[in-house]
């Protein structure tokens, strides 16, 4: 399973996963909060750069993730031009686009294991209150490794149904697909069983 | 217990996987993806706790930087945009439908699941996505509502389909809907 993180390593790659975070809540805040539409302009501008300097390559990958927000920010924009408020539009746009550009900037920049890793961390004083989360350490792993089993099954059903029909299979699949993650699910928890369970004591560790 | 677990990561990647896959999306006119029946029918099988802790592991996978969401979307952004608040109410929408089929106790399991589906993953989900959308536009959550009801008709159907699943799952694997008393 491929992740978001960006090939083009960056400066920004080797530092702590933990700063990255908690630097995107800070400026994330503090766009929110803040109305002045001259500070919004130089914060794109800024963030844009961020996107620039490790070379186009990224600069592609990072406005290809930004598409989503496209169609927002055309009704935003139509939307309060008819409601002739511009000016409250462009701002609202602006913050958007900002927001959701730091954040993938993050997320391009910090990979998978780093990612992992402060989740583990930050779920530590969780477990201390009783709670289980080291379930999620066996729970993570079987997520990737199995949405990529259950796209293929689909694909292999959506191929048998279009042997024998001309119509779409659509949601027709999901039945067949969700009794073969049923029938998975009872593998798999019996092999987590007879490794010695998902549980494990706690102390274990 | 080991089976719990196993049942919410595998509903948590058939989440996932009802998104990815282009022959489930549910055409009339326009692609509908069947991501959000993931989340509903997380709720309706797996019951309140066990559709939340699914949905809620999807989009712990997807901060992760995994392109999970329709679309191939996924990462930080993907809570940040717009439409973050339905992202964020898929756990609420699964455990409301749950709640929804483990109480409200009728004789179909299909018509429990399919109103179900509708109350959390309508009535709940969109409450939800309408107030991220407010929050990102500066628009009134009313405005914001009118927004996103263009999407209804879907997932009305996805409702039904949920119905007509867990109809089909207490028939076949009635072990599997812990809620439901043949």
């Amino acid at each position: 399973m491929i992740s978001l993180t960006s090939p083009v390593k960056t400066r920004a790659h080797r530092w702590p996963a933990g700063a990255k975070l908690a630097a995107l809540c800070l400026a994330s805040t503090g766009l929110v909060l803040v109305r002045d539409i001259a500070v919004h302009a130089a914060a794109l501008a800024v963030v844009a750069a961020l996107y620039a300097a490790p070379g186009r390559i990224f600069l592609r990958a990072g406005l290809h993730s930004l598409r989503v927000v496209l169609p927002f920010v055309a009704v935003l924009l139509a939307w309060h031009g008819l409601a002739g408020d511009l000016a409250q539009g462009v701002l609202v746009t602006l913050r958007m686009v900002t927001l959701v550009a730091l954040a993938n900037l993050v997320t391009m920049t910090t990979g998978l294991d780093a990612l992992v890793e402060l989740v583990h961390r930050l779920v530590a004083p969780l477990r201390r209150l009783g709670l289980p989360v080291h379930l999620l350490e066996t729970a993570i792993p079987l997520v990737i490794r199995f949405t990529p089993v259950l796209v293929a099954r689909a694909e292999a059903l959506a191929q048998a149904w279009r042997a024998r029909s001309r119509r779409r299979p659509g949601w027709r699949l999901v039945l067949p697909l969700t009794l073969q993650a049923l029938d998975e699910a009872d593998h798999v928890g019996e092999a987590l069983r007879a490794r010695g369970g998902a549980l494990g004591p706690p102390e274990q560790e | 217990m080991e089976r719990n677990i196993a049942q919410i990561a595998l509903f948590a990647a058939m989440i996932a996987a009802l998104g990815l896959v282009p022959q489930i999306t549910l055409g009339f006119g326009v692609p509908i993806t069947a991501q959000t029946l993931g989340v509903m029918l997380a709720g309706a099988v797996l019951g309140a706790r066990g559709g939340a802790a699914a949905a809620g592991l999807f989009l712990l996978l997807v901060a992760l930087g995994l392109p999970l969401l329709s679309g191939g979307r996924g990462g930080l952004g993907a809570f940040a945009a717009p439409t973050g608040g339905f992202a964020l109410g898929f756990p609420v929408a699964a455990f409301a439908t749950g709640l929804f089929v483990e109480h409200v106790r009728l004789r179909s399991a299909g018509l429990a699941a399919g109103l179900g589906a509708a109350f959390g993953g309508i009535a709940i989900l969109y409450v939800m996505g309408a107030a991220g959308l407010a929050l990102a536009s500066g628009k009134s959550l009313g405005q914001a509502f009118l927004l996103v009801a263009v999407f209804i008709p879907g997932d009305l159907l996805k409702a039904a389909i949920t119905g007509l699943l867990v109809q089909a799952l207490a028939k076949l694997r009635p072990q599997t809907l812990a809620w439901h008393r043949a």
